[in-house]
């Protein structure tokens, strides 16, 4: 029992970071019809820049900043690249992604080296909550705590501001949201900015809890593809509820049959393809 | 009569003269022709998915798992079942295919990026297979313990095992087969359909075309070619790679597809040709040769879309 409710909290957790990632790369497929290949390079960056900031602004400054810095990374990325493919075929804009993570992932291990590092966090976290859940050290409580008021902030931002609504309104029919005077452009960079966000965020948490290498994001994108693929494109509320669904599910799954954790989630995608293609709350007729 | 074949056949024939006389002049370039080997054989792997892309407008970004499957079903096969390398071409080429037939009927509904991520974690899902199914597979480390055998037909034999040569034509030969039957193909009303897809696939469907239908045919059809060529990539090296199943991989189908331009029929060749080269070049020069390769799949996008052989197509005004 208690395998299983470790393996519960695990699945919860690492469903978190799934859904952080996710969201991020869902709100660029949305407005900007972009699959962002480079979205866990852009998770690293997060990482890497919290190790830099915090020996002077210690892990909570660095878990405020160095999100927002990946966000201004992010809008100058899509200013200088990925803007100029919104038009072409998908294709380029996959390859132009694909090849940009390759290039972050070396400019990474350029700057800080190719071995993994450690980020420090409070001594505090480190603690189990109590003794017989030792298992659960209050780093995992926080995370999850971090990723509720994250996601919490992000649905908030879409539905009570300006620029939020806009960006829904863009997912629905970014035509007539240009024809009545929106800057379609400027919105895709602050809604590209927004994802990388997330990134960026789920970079710091994770660097606290796995530590820092280059390549860090790869094991993450691969299961984000996917809980946007099961919750539908389209639906943000869908790619949340896929992200905690194949992390819970891969999670359980290590407590009976340890080598078909990996693989369950793509026998999840591959069921919900065949009885209900367009995704667990994807809207008929979205983008496919 | 005889101007106006060579004229009208100028590419084929400046394709073929070049590929048949790889091992006269490569060697003097600074090459060798297990080099060529591996241009010839990622170019089948190219053109098989330019098949799509190019020529039906649908963009799969996983061939890397039919290339991969079709590498180690040939590898399986010859190590487990028989030494024989047509029949091990043959079962890598049906597993490969086959398995993307079955993934197609999945695939077919869905259009765009929704596709290509589809397509992504299909092909992912064979990657862990091959990676984590150690006993069988060899996991990691790859698939050993088959090599390529001198193949006998009667009147004489070719020794594709000792001679780097003999092998080569071998690839070539079953490379011309692959290209003229895709040629074929092309040219049949059911290639005028998949162009017609391409073009416009309302208007298709407007009239009266099954699209799922074609799709999903083009798709398989697709993946038993590319599977081919992974399964002459397995002879090459005597080796199945798990990395050749990896999403990198499926990037660089596409890669090379774009980059020799994707709307020619011999574009990825060319593309073959200059991957292959700026591989080899990257590779020997830095250790950092991401950040290289990476920096040319961005200028190829931003600055050259078209291709090699589409700006030469361009510029000749046809």
């Amino acid at each position: 029992m208690e395998l299983v409710l470790f393996n519960l909290a695990n699945g919860l957790i690492v469903g978190a970071f799934y859904v952080l990632m996710a969201l991020g790369l869902s709100l660029i497929i949305n407005l900007s019809n972009v699959v962002n290949f480079a979205h866990g390079n852009f998770l690293a960056i997060g990482g890497y820049l919290a190790f830099t900031l915090t020996p002077y602004i210690g892990f909570w400054g660095a878990l405020l900043v160095s999100p927002l810095l990946t966000a201004v990374f992010g809008y100058f990325i899509e200013q200088v690249l990925i803007r100029h493919v919104y038009a072409r075929n998908h294709i380029y804009s996959l390859l132009l992604t694909f090849g940009l993570g390759f290039i972050l992932q070396d400019v990474c291990r350029f700057i800080w080296g190719p071995s993994p590092l450690p980020l420090g966090i409070p001594d505090i976290l480190s603690l189990p909550i109590t003794e017989e859940l030792f298992f659960i050290t209050w780093y995992r409580v926080f995370m999850v705590a971090v990723v509720i008021v994250a996601v919490s902030g992000l649905f908030a931002f879409l539905r009570f501001t300006r620029v939020g609504m806009r960006i829904r309104a863009g997912t629905l029919d970014l035509d007539t949201v240009s024809a009545l005077g929106v800057n379609v452009a400027a919105l895709r960079s602050y809604n590209f900015a927004v994802g990388s966000f997330l990134a960026g965020l789920a970079g710091v948490l994770a660097a606290g809890q796995i530590g820092l290498n280059p390549n860090m994001g790869d094991d993450l994108i691969m299961p984000s593809f996917i809980a946007i693929i099961v919750g539908g494109v389209g639906s943000l509320t869908g790619t949340l509820l896929g992200g905690l669904l194949i992390g819970v599910a891969a999670a359980l799954t290590t407590v009976f049959y340890p080598a078909g954790a990996e693989a369950v989630i793509y026998v999840i995608m591959a069921i919900v393809l065949l009885i209900r293609p367009r995704g667990l709350l994807g809207e008929e007729g979205m983008l496919t | 009569m005889n101007e106006n074949f060579l004229s009208r056949h100028r590419q084929l024939l400046i394709v073929w003269a070049l590929l048949l006389t790889v091992p006269f002049w490569l060697p003097m370039l600074g090459g060798y022709t297990a080099l060529a080997g591996r241009v010839v054989v990622f170019a089948l792997a190219a053109m098989s998915f330019n098949l799509l892309l190019g020529f039906t407008g649908i963009m799969s970004f996983g061939h890397a798992a039919y290339f991969g499957l079709g590498a180690y079903g040939c590898g399986l096969f010859m190590k487990f079942v028989t030494a024989s390398t047509l029949l091990g071409v043959l079962a890598g080429t049906l597993v490969g295919g086959i398995a993307g037939t079955l993934f197609g009927l999945l695939l077919v509904r869905r259009r765009g990026v929704y596709f290509a991520m589809v397509t992504i974690a299909f092909g992912q899902v064979c990657f862990y297979i091959a990676y984590k199914w150690d006993e069988f597979t060899g996991g990691y480390d790859g698939l050993r313990g088959f090599a390529r055998a001198p193949i006998d037909f009667g009147i004489f034999k070719l020794d594709i095992a000792a001679s780097n040569n003999a092998f080569y034509y071998f690839v070539v030969a079953i490379f011309g087969l692959a290209v003229g039957l895709q040629a074929l193909i092309l040219k049949s009303p059911f290639g005028r359909t998949m162009l017609a897809i391409r073009e416009n696939e309302r208007r298709a469907r407007f009239l009266g075309i099954p699209i799922e239908k074609h799709i999903w045919l083009a798709f398989s059809i697709s993946c038993f070619f590319t599977a081919l060529a992974g399964s002459l990539y397995a002879l090459l090296n005597n080796f199945a790679d798990p990395l050749g199943l990896n999403y990198i991989m499926s990037g660089n189908i596409v890669m090379i597809t774009v980059m020799g331009g994707m709307r020619t029929f011999w574009g990825p060749l060319v593309g073959a040709v200059l991957f292959v080269a700026l591989q080899d070049y990257v590779s020997s020069m830095t250790t950092n040769w991401m950040f290289f390769v990476g920096l040319t799949f961005v200028a190829v996008v931003l600055f050259f879309p078209r291709g090699l052989m589409g700006m030469l197509q361009k510029r000749a005004g046809t």
